[in-house]
């Protein structure tokens, strides 16, 4: 088969431009670029941030935050039909009457589940369902760390400035407070539920720094940080033998005649089954919108991230804040074909891996906030020219990984990164000896259903967690403070609502007015379209086989 | 200016568009077949097995999770033309094959026990009580081929037997659960889960307790930086962002 020749994975003119990144290696070491000022960095960001350029952005006609402006791809989905009729589904029937309903089995929606059972609410007046499986969730791949100051020379208030000005000082005080306050207490939770996060000799954790966090804080379990907190969590829920569905997504909340919300409708994705949940509280923890390709980017986020816990939420009147605000981590694959858009954690970064261009010159501060990077990554490749263009078309810069071996000894790569290493090396390239390509790639909603300290919402009933909430980043979320987010908020959630329950709701007969109320909204609003929402998965199929495609069984 | 930025945007765009919207035939210079499930396909060969077979038309509910080689449901097994050896892939991690024979595995149906970490203790025996069929492997290596993350699992399954649960959670930190090693494996050991229950019990009862965190949480508790919390939440945007710069300034790199 004539296919292109590849040399240690790269064809011979990007080991050319690979050439030169060696000639400059050694100069570079210890060797850092500045950091931007506020100013250089609020100029590359209006020259180069997908988030900023225009064209890309809408204002939203109908709901409770019409006239924000949000992404296309959000927009679409907020002014769509829901998939069913409300006068197709039997309510009388109800199948789970329940306490507490959890929609989303990632670290948010896993803890939730374990704090609200450890607040008193039993195993079987919980139900934790899935659209995928239990642990299908951005969780699962967060690979960095999470942070929690908790060494001498670092305080949460520390974290909390930090992340006000990563988050562009836009971040709700008292939920960012919550978060960092919170964070020593989950780490804490995690080991003493036996999660192995890497420490010294002394026993003592090995922290690092991210980019815009001030202080080593990172906790990290190699770089399979996401993985191992939910694996733990996960056995733990089994363990409790809490009930859980999978392949059954939620389609649509209920509500009472109060618009309190008062469980969901879910579906199961292969008998096309619906089943209907009364619970007295409901916590969403569906993640985030990655696989809406916004702008065309490719992205990180797992095959279920899809925005669906925002749709749901936003038709039962619950109010969003910051979806105007993508966020792209600038170290996305851009080679080799099969793994575009995946995800080199920041901590490679941070481990002394340097972002240099064609001609192997350093062009950027490593650990800049990551909508500053992203935007430094894409000025190289496409006003300055200074990217590498693949066979497929994509540019990218190099990170120039063999720093990581060189700066903190023989062997540091493989032991601090041994996902990287495995999935380059499944394609044919070694990240010991070569540089790889990246370029930004959509990695996390900023914004979502805005939420408080106890992750309550303007929706009495309804609480969220996770990344489909808004407020705590503002409007760019540092990272370590994502997993952390889940597991603070997702432990709030089942704290809360467990309260909330335990208080005495009274609540009524569950019903789909808010439906039938959005729906008039889209009419009223003239907005004629046959796109529904949530869209549960994306759709890879190719192309000649959808335009050849009949539905007849 | 304006001009500009938005077609750097449309490149950016056009530069990904196999990957976020599907590949178009016109594009694409090598072609391999596969045969799924028995069935042959032509697909481009520069994709994945699981971008192969969305390609050829399947749209995915089981068998597909993150699409990053971390989550373990895309178990793939497959044969090569010509060869009899079944291999097993993540099939979001593998690229197609000129003639491979594949179909994808959508559930492991293993039993996991029930336990609580809290009430055990860190002995050879407490793995046996959960997991007795450890006892009965042959060490015929079946599941360490089988890892698609390349794990010594036959090693670790023995360092189970001799208790020794360092190098159980050494060996088995990287598994990422998919449930190949159990559904090859002739004695029906469930070798992920033991795994996760040996991890766990190591790591609450083989390894110390970190002393910052402990000494952390309880200087939170007793409202340590409560002060401090007030003092900077009433500060002036300006302000708020002049204490930022300077803390962005004497961070500690590495």
């Amino acid at each position: 088969m004539a296919e292109l020749e590849l040399i240690g994975g790269y064809p011979a003119y990007m080991r050319e431009s690979i050439k030169l990144v060696e000639k400059t290696r050694s100069r570079r070491i210890g060797k850092l670029p500045p950091q931007m000022t506020p100013q250089e960095r609020e100029e590359i960001l209006n020259l180069c941030h997908p988030d900023y350029a225009p064209g890309g952005k809408r204002a939203i006609k109908v709901g409770p935050n019409a006239g924000d402006i949000a992404p296309n791809e959000v927009v679409d989905l907020l002014e769509a039909y829901p998939l069913i009729e409300p006068n197709q589904i039997d309510l009388s029937r109800i199948d789970y009457e329940i306490d507490v309903l959890i929609i989303g089995g990632g670290l948010a929606g896993t803890s939730a589940a374990l704090l609200a059972n450890d607040s008193g609410i039993p195993a079987n007046k919980i139900l934790l369902t899935n659209k995928l499986r239990h642990g299908d969730a951005n969780s699962m791949m967060a690979q960095g760390g999470t942070q929690a100051a908790d060494r001498p020379n670092d305080s949460p208030v520390i974290h909390y400035i930090d992340a006000l000005g990563g988050g562009h000082f836009a971040n709700k005080p008292d939920v960012l407070r919550a978060l960092v306050e919170d964070a020593p207490t989950v780490i804490k939770w995690l080991e003493e539920l036996g999660a192995l996060f890497d420490k010294d000799a002394d026993g003592n954790f090995v922290e690092l720094t991210g980019g815009g966090t001030s202080r080593r804080r990172m906790h990290a379990c190699a770089d399979y940080t996401g993985m191992e907190e939910l694996r733990v969590l996960r056995d733990e829920f089994r363990n409790r033998e809490i009930p859980v569905l999978e392949f059954y997504p939620a389609i649509e909340l209920l509500t009472d005649e109060e618009n309190k919300v008062v469980g969901a409708i879910l579906w199961n994705m292969e008998t096309e089954e619906y089943k209907v949940v009364k619970s007295k509280a409901t916590i969403l923890a569906t993640g985030g919108f990655g696989r809406l390709h916004i702008r065309g980017f490719p992205t990180t986020n797992h095959y279920g991230a899809t925005c669906d816990g925002v749709v749901l939420a936003y038709r039962a009147g619950a109010k969003l804040r910051d979806v105007d605000t993508v966020q792209y981590h600038p170290t996305g694959a851009a080679y080799p074909q099969q793994i575009i858009g995946l995800l080199l954690t920041e901590k490679l970064r941070t481990s002394g891996a340097q972002p240099v261009n064609k001609d192997g010159e350093e062009f950027v501060f490593p650990l800049e906030p990551r909508d500053v990077e992203s935007s430094a990554f894409i000025r190289e490749c496409y006003i300055r020219n200074k990217g590498i263009t693949t066979p497929t078309g994509m540019k990218g810069i190099w990170l120039d990984t063999p720093l990581i071996d060189i700066i903190n000894g023989e062997g540091c790569t493989e032991k601090s990164f041994p996902a990287m290493v495995r999935m380059f090396k499944r394609f044919g390239i070694d990240m010991v000896k070569d540089p790889v390509l990246v370029f930004p790639t959509l990695h996390y909603q900023n914004g979502g259903v805005e939420t408080d300290p106890q992750g309550r919402t303007n929706i009495e009933g309804l609480f969220v967690a996770g990344e489909v909430s808004g407020g705590v980043h503002g409007k760019n979320r540092l990272m370590g403070n994502s997993t952390l987010d889940c597991m603070v908020f997702g432990r709030r959630a089942g704290i809360y609502s467990a309260e909330y329950v335990r208080k005495g709701v009274k609540i009524g007969k569950p019903g789909l007015k808010h439906v039938e109320k959005y729906l008039k909204m889209l009419k009223d609003a003239g907005i004629n379209t046959e796109r529904r929402s949530p869209i549960l998965l994306p759709d890879y199929r190719g192309k000649a086989v959808l335009a050849r495609m009949i539905d007849i069984f | 200016m304006a001009e500009k930025k938005i077609s750097v945007m449309d490149k950016i765009r056009e530069a990904g568009k196999s990957i976020t919207s599907g590949v178009a035939e016109e594009d694409i210079k090598y072609w391999v077949t596969i045969h799924i499930m028995g069935k042959a396909y032509r697909v481009p060969a520069d994709l994945t097995i699981m971008q192969a077979i969305e390609y050829a038309g399947y749209r995915l509910i089981r068998s597909c999770g993150c699409r990053a080689g971390f989550c373990g449901a895309c178990s793939t097994v497959f044969r090569r033309k010509g060869e009899y050896k079944l291999q097993t892939a993540m099939a979001c991690q593998t690229r197609v094959e000129d003639g491979m024979f594949l179909v994808q595995i959508p559930f492991s149906p293993a039993e996991k026990p029930l336990y609580d970490v809290k009430n055990e203790e860190l002995e050879s025996s407490v793995i046996l009580k959960y997991f007795p069929e450890v006892a009965r492997c042959v060490s015929c290596n079946t599941c360490t081929k089988a890892c698609p993350q390349d794990l010594e699992v036959m090693d670790y399954v023995q360092a189970a037997l001799k208790g020794d649960f360092k190098a159980i959670a050494d060996g088995s930190f990287e598994c990422i659960q998919c449930g190949l090693c159990a559904i090859r494996c002739p004695a029906e050991i469930v070798q992920y889960h033991m795994a996760q229950f040996a991890r766990r019990m190591y790591g609450i009862y083989g390894t110390p307790r970190e002393k910052n965190v402990e000494k952390r949480v309880e200087e939170i508790k007793s409202g340590k930086f409560d002060k401090e919390f007030q003092r900077v939440m009433s500060l002036s945007l300006a302000e708020l962002k002049r204490i930022y710069t300077e803390q962005q300034n004497t961070r500690e790199v590495y």
